[in-house]
């Protein structure tokens, strides 16, 4: 199952976190810087899923955004290479472009998120289920 | 008001908002933690105010400093309250704000039940969703106990949005509250076969995660995971069933047969990479489960290699890790087949990933041979000289190690190149491994006893070259290699050539840098090596050497005596008394060197690393026994420092030093070996323990080739071990053509007849080791136990949800439905019933836990048969609990005839897994078990009373083509089985008795005949008996459905509105061993009560039941009737209309049942407190009535909690032997009971608005007990 799903800029600051097994708080700002400095550090011909203590990374760098997921063994690396590919694809569609609006709409996103991974596990992947409930919410909002 | 919320807007107008937010704390780069906590001071400010849109704006700040770190636990309460707001705009900044926040610990949680179960309930869907996702974060077991049967409801609601969501929540749940798992499973079963894929794949995902911790637990599930994976399309859920096969096919090995084809055809299929890798996995994992005794699947292994490579020969670097991950997996058992593929995984060794490399050198550990083993570790030898990063070059140097190391030094044959490899290790800067290496040099140096000679030789260079080690950095790892150069020169003293020089190398000052334990062992062997030198010189005539060697020890060992470390400090203090000593001997002209040497005779043999812990402890020794009477404080407190002494002498076990005369000394040494002689766990030396290491048939002939050591060995730091390679070459190829002279011989001498042996590649045995190496096994005591104990984390959550799911559910397991019981005597009773029932559903399963082993044994015939027994013996076990009870009943076995047998145990399930399994072809014969099976329901039931399934007497022929003998046996039983048939036949009535008892342990109760056992029971057994609603409505030899007792389980509010509705449950239980689909239930309508049906669909319509039958599956199922009038009883006529469909035809058959509604059923426990009961009575709109019960023999508590039970009241009061009881239609109408006893008499007032209902209650209440 997915442990957490992290997206960080270049700079390694987190922009959005999703712990799906507790972790404390406390632990949390060093487990992120150090498993953001295991991804960062790679190079484009290296592989996108790292070894971390018990369990595995599989990340994706898209222009100065670094997405990574936690994974336990027990996931389909490959699978989850994808997800993470399909929720771009949905933010993408959702936000025109995805960098600088996930900032200030980390709570969309979150929405977004949540109707993809629940409790760890992948709920949907099809990109207009996905969005309903967003859409239904700005149709709230205008009205 | 108005210009409340203007001003309210206004001020909202000036907050931040989380945009601004983020701007201010890019804007504030230098301060942030200033800027941050100014904004913290303005959120406490807005959550002070009213407006919740305020409110919500600050959470959702906070959400956002949470994520940075920031504690915003102090908030929680807020985020309560934005969580309640009726608008889902801001109940989802609310959910969002919790779930990232909220932790088990966090105490508001307790506030939440309420609001969460409001919004699971809510018309909104997004409402529910968002209670959904919010609560998989922070379920609490509390939450979780609490709510689990609110979301267990939410599982088959009417939008798949929410049913996906819920079946998923269902896990966290089961892990916070295990309890709920069996009460939910069957439904969580059921959507595995959910007409909407996105609720599929969720059940799949749920029950995947559980089966890979318990997998014994859901292998019968397996069937229905088959179908799954032949028939879904959908990428996501089959990667998830393949990866639960892969945990399941361990557990049984047939399963694994079946899966291989259509594995294999999806891995030819696919185009998903995804897929495909979990398929190779699986492959792999079946091929492991069958690798024992199973016939070779090599086809499959090379397809899996084949798709592999392809994954590793791709230029993704992605496929590649993955490609050699999975490879790894076939090393394991398949070595050869990965070990052709040895060019493709050196390249990998190239590549410019570390994560790649590393996973290459995983795989070469399984690919040397004896063959290769030089020309890898050379490979690897440059790897390390070019590595950058440390840890990459620390990995290359275990990997190396381990690869020489691995199986007793297997693959070396020569173990000169061994060590001088390790001695080029040596040369690495600020590795980690120093101590590895160490360990290496002294294992292959104390165990092969001819490469002591050449060891030695290196390690005296080593220490001369000390410096080179230590050199730079003070803490450096690598200098620990010097612990283990110091000791074999000393031990091994004898093979060094200038044991002077090498004396002085060690006790040179700058030693006295080194760490603690390295410098004693400096000293001891310094000890060691001045026997040695002084053996020599006296040998020769000028005495003076010898004593200028003692003045050279009495010279430099003060430097260790004022040594901080105690240990060295020690030693060198004997030492150096015992050396003043011989000097002063030495002075008088006496010899010493013999004596001296003595000190350190005896060979030290290697001990197996848990030799120690493997010896058991001998029968009548009690080690926490004193020996000797306990020593006097005082005394004890002296003893203290020197046990910590010699706890680190043992390290050597070397005896002490101490400042004797020698024939103290030598009186001493004969007492310790005595003492060894004659203690069983001294490790002697015994030529047993040795093995040789000489294999290879004819190497006596083989000359051994000398090699010239005086090269490199004065050269430290210079790569030597490249030579041995090339020596080794050289070598080999004299061997060969050795071999091929004496092959020409051979043929010579043979004339025509061709040579067997072709002497082109080598093989294995062909490589003939360069020196004759003895290697020592490690010794281990002669009594080891083999045990390896490792035991399984206790902590893990997943343990408790280890729980048998196929066992039927006690009633005691339901989840807890909302209701409120307000009498503490109720409550008593209610834990009484739980406490009995576990007891009994553990006995049980501890019998089918026996079953089901049996199951697995081979010999399926014995099994059966001992089944049968065992099953006998346990109903006449169950009869003499039942004792009085035999003869009542017997008027009740005709009214039963038709009560067929308890539901299938797991035995069945596990004899249907079986069938499934054995997937041949239905033999004739089948028909006929078929009719039997059809024409004699009684018959079938007795067997099954009997512990024989009818799906086993129906499986029995149908074992596999390639068992013939098996079917044989199995068709004679099936011979003996209808003969002994015809036997129980006569025995009928004894057995319905028995069969009863069964029925009454499942299902008891609720009908009338039922419960008169559980009022025999109770006459015996003083704690309640489980009670349930659930009755047997009708059944035949395909299908049994039961009744639960209408409105328990329905929902209160709707009914409430409504007035009207009555929800029906059923369950549906397939007994045969054929599916059954398309099942149609379908009742006869009266005028009062009718079916609801679809709209649009006629009044005679049927329903179609929404679920499918497997065999030995059972379902639940719920209609929904109207019922205008209920205050009469009444009964409905009904069919079930299904077919049964074999493997090669169908048939339909229907089933006809009457539902019965009883008033009872209209009623619903309702609470009421005693003022409103009160009130109530005091109104006068109450029409009274009475009953007297005659002969109750029954505890009062236990009576009171029977009409609760079956009657839907609840007790508002109770004083003694007198209790006040509400209960409430679901039309609204009061009813009222006082209830007094008195000398086996039970008289009953009662009160209620509608006079003709009250007397059907009460008629009904008096029918239950009238029973007893």
């Amino acid at each position: 199952m997915i442990k957490f799903v992290l997206m960080v800029n270049r700079q390694g600051q987190t922009r959005l976190s999703r712990y799906y097994q507790p972790v404390e708080l406390g632990k949390r700002a060093a487990l992120e810087a150090d498993v953001v400095r295991g991804c960062l550090y790679r190079k484009k011909e290296e592989c996108s899923f790292v070894e971390y203590k018990d369990f595995k990374l599989v990340y994706r760098h898209y222009a100065s955004l670094y997405i990574v997921v936690g994974i336990t063994e027990s996931e389909n690396e490959l699978s989850v290479y994808e997800l993470v590919h399909n929720f771009v694809e949905v933010l993408d569609k959702y936000f025109s472009r995805v960098v600088s609006p996930i900032m200030f709409n980390m709570d969309k996103v979150h929405i977004i998120l949540d109707e993809m991974i629940q409790n760890g596990h992948v709920v949907e992947t099809n990109h207009s289920r996905i969005l309903a409930p967003l859409s239904a919410l700005d149709t709230l909002a205008h009205s | 008001m108005a210009l409340k919320i203007v001003k309210g807007s206004i001020d909202r107008m000036f907050d931040k908002n989380l945009q601004d937010l983020v701007r201010g704390i890019r804007n504030h780069k230098e301060d942030e933690a200033k800027y941050i906590s100014t904004c913290i001071d303005e959120i406490k400010q807005e959550l002070k105010q009213d407006n919740i849109a305020v409110k919500a704006n600050a959470v959702c700040k906070l959400t956002y400093l949470q994520m940075l770190g920031y504690d915003v636990s102090w908030a929680a309460f807020n985020i309560v309250e934005v969580m309640s707001s009726s608008k889902f705009t801001y109940k989802r900044i609310g959910y969002l704000a919790a779930s990232q926040c909220f932790h088990e610990s966090t105490d508001v949680i307790m506030l939440t039940t309420n609001q969460i179960r409001k919004d699971l309930s809510s018309p909104n869907q997004y409402d529910t969703g968002v209670a959904l996702t919010g609560l998989s974060c922070f379920v609490t077991p509390d939450l979780a106990r609490d709510l689990a049967n609110d979301i267990m409801t939410l599982m088959s609601h009417t939008k798949p949005y929410i049913r996906k969501k819920a079946v998923l929540i269902m896990y966290k749940v089961f892990l916070k509250y295990p309890e709920s798992l069996r009460p939910a499973f069957p439904r969580l079963k059921e959507k595995l076969e959910d007409p909407d894929p996105g609720v599929q794949s969720a059940a799949v995902n749920v029950i995947c995660e559980l089966a890979r911790r318990n997998p014994k637990n859901y292998l019968s599930l397996a069937p229905l995971f088959f179908k799954l994976m032949t028939s879904s399309t959908n990428n996501w859920v089959l990667i998830k069933i393949i990866k639960l096969f892969g945990a399941l096919t361990p557990l049984e090995p047939r399963l694994g047969k079946k899966l291989i084809e259509p594995l294999t055809n999806l891995i030819h299929s696919t185009s998903a990479m995804s897929l495909l890798y979990e398929c190779v996995n699986t492959v792999i994992a079946v091929l492991i489960s069958l690798s024992s005794g199973m016939p070779n699947h090599s086809a499959s292994i090379q397809l899996c290699v084949q798709k592999l490579r392809i994954l590793i020969e791709d230029s993704d670097q992605n496929l590649k890790y993955l490609g050699l991950l999975a490879m790894s997996k076939i090393l394991k058992t398949h070595p050869k087949s990965v070990q052709s593929h040895k060019d493709l995984i050196l390249q990998c060794l190239d590549d410019k990933d570390e994560s790649i490399r590393l996973r290459a050198l995983d795989l070469l550990y399984g690919m040397v041979s004896k063959k290769n083993l030089m020309e890898i570790v050379k490979k690897l030898m440059l790897h390390v000289d070019k590595a950058e990063g440390t840890t990459y070059r620390d990995e290359l140097l275990t990997k190396i190690i381990d690869i020489c190391s691995q199986s007793n030094y297997q693959y070396i044959t020569n173990f000169e190149w061994y060590i001088s490899i390790l001695v080029e290790l040596t040369r690495l800067e600020g590795t980690r491994h120093g101590h590895l290496i160490a360990s290496q040099m002294l294992d292959v140096a104390i165990r092969v006893k001819a490469i002591r000679e050449f060891a030695v030789a290196q390690m005296a260079t080593l220490l001369d070259n000390a410096h080179l080690l230590t050199g730079n950095t003070q803490r450096n790892g690598i200098c620990e290699v010097l612990y283990a150069a110091a000791w074999i020169c000393g031990e091994f003293s004898e093979h060094l050539e200038n044991p002077m020089q090498t004396l002085e190398a060690m006790l040179r000052p700058k030693v006295a840098t080194l760490p603690g334990h390295i410098q004693a062992v400096y000293v001891q062997n310094a000890a060691k090596l001045f026997a040695t030198v002084l053996r020599s010189q006296e040998g020769n005539t000028d005495r003076t050497a010898a004593q200028e060697t003692s003045q050279l020890m009495i010279d430099r060992l003060p430097l260790f005596v004022q040594s901080a470390n105690l240990e060295v400090q020690e030693r060198a203090s004997c030492i150096l008394q015992l050396v003043k000593y011989i000097q002063k001997l030495q002075q008088k002209d006496v010899e010493v060197a013999e004596e001296v040497n003595a000190l350190f005779a005896g060979e030290l043999n290697p001990v197996a690393p848990k030799a120690q812990k493997k010896v058991p402890v001998p029968e009548g020794l009690d080690l926490d026994a004193w020996i000797n009477e306990p020593p006097s404080e005082s005394e004890s407190e002296d003893e203290k420092p020197r046990t910590m002494f010699t706890r680190e002498e043992t390290k050597h076990s070397r005896p002490r030093h101490t400042e004797v005369d020698e024939k103290e000394l030598a009186k001493r040494r004969e007492v310790r070996k005595q003492e060894q002689a004659s203690n069983p766990f001294y490790i002697k030396s015994s030529p047993s323990s040795q093995k040789v290491y000489q294999e290879a048939p004819g190497v006596d002939h083989i000359p051994v080739v000398q090699i010239d050591l005086s090269v490199p060995l004065k050269v430290p730091g210079l790569p030597m071990s490249d030579q041995y390679v090339k020596l080794e070459e050289e070598r080999r190829q004299k061997d060969r053509a050795d071999k091929k002279k004496k092959e020409k011989k051979k043929r010579k001498e043979k004339g025509g007849r061709r040579g067997k042996r072709d002497s082109g590649p080598e093989s294995e045995e062909d490589i003939t080791p360069a020196h004759m190496v003895d290697i020592v096994t490690e010794e281990m005591p002669e009594n080891a136990l083999p045990s390896d104990d490792d035991d399984k984390d206790p902590n893990d959550p997943h343990k408790a949800l280890d729980i048998d799911l196929d066992r039927p559910l006690a009633d005691s397991e339901k989840l807890p439905v909302r209701s409120h019981r307000s009498s503490e005597a109720l409550k008593t009773m209610a834990e009484e019933v739980e406490v009995v029932a576990p007891q009994e559903a553990k006995k049980k399963g501890g019998k089918e836990k026996k079953e089901k082993k049996k199951d697995k044994e081979k010999d399926r015939k014995k099994s059966k048969e001992e089944k049968k027994k065992k099953k006998h013996k346990h109903d006449e076990g169950e009869e003499d609990l039942m004792g009085g009870q035999t003869e009542e009943p017997m008027v009740q076995s005709e009214t039963t005839n038709d009560v067929v047998a308890p539901p299938p145990t797991t035995t069945a399930e596990v004899s249907d897994l079986d069938f499934w399994l054995s997937n041949a072809p239905v033999p004739s014969n089948s028909q006929e078990v078929a009719v039997t099976a059809v024409t004699a329901p009684a018959a079938a039931a007795a067997a099954a009373a009997a512990g024989v399934p009818p799906a086993a007497s129906g499986s029995a022929p149908d074992s596999e083509p390639d068992e013939p003998k098996d079917a044989e046996v199995d068709e004679s039983k099936s011979s003996k089985h209808k003969k002994k048939k015809q036997k129980k036949e006569k025995e009928e009535k004894d057995k319905k008795k028995k069969k009863k008892h069964h029925h009454h342990r499942h299902h008891s109760d609720g009908a009338g005949e039922e419960s008169v056992q559980n009022g025999t029971v109770e006459e015996e057994e003083e704690p309640l008996p489980p009670m349930s609603n659930y009755c047997l409505l009708a059944e035949n030899s395909y299908i049994k459905m039961m009744m639960e007792d209408a409105d328990t389980v329905c929902d209160i509010q709707g009914n409430l509105q409504d007035g009207s509705q009555v929800v029906v449950s059923l369950i549906f239980e397939n007994k045969c061993d054929s599916f059954l689909k398309a099942m149609e239930f379908n009742v006869l309508d009266s005028l009062n009560s009718r079916l609801q049906r679809p709209d649009g669909a006629g009044p005679h319509d049927g329903l179609t039941v929404p679920f499918q039958l497997p065999p030995g599956v059972s379902n639940e199922a719920r209609f929904v009737f109207t019922v205008k009038s209920i205050v009469m009883p009444q009964k409905l006529k009904g069919t079930l209309a299904f077919i049964v469909k074999n493997e090669d035809s169908s048939t339909h058959e229907k089933l006809d049942f009457k539902l019965h509604f009883t008033c009872t059923s209209y009623l619903i426990t309702t609470p009421c407190y005693s003022d409103a009961f009160a009130k109530l009575l005091e109104s006068g709109d109450l029409k009274a009535s009475s009953v007297k019960l005659e002969g109750v023999v029954m505890p009062f508590p236990h009576l009171l909690a029977r009409i609760c039970f079956h009657h839907h009241f609840s007790v508002v009061e109770r004083i003694d032997s007198c209790a006040s009881m509400y209960s409430r239609s679901i039309q609204g109408h009061h009813v009222c009971l006082l209830v007094k006893t008195a000398d086996q008499t039970v008289s009953i007032d009662a009160k209620c608005d509608e006079p003709s209902l009250l007397s059907n209650v009460l008629d009904e209440i008096k029918l239950t007990f009238s029973q007893c």
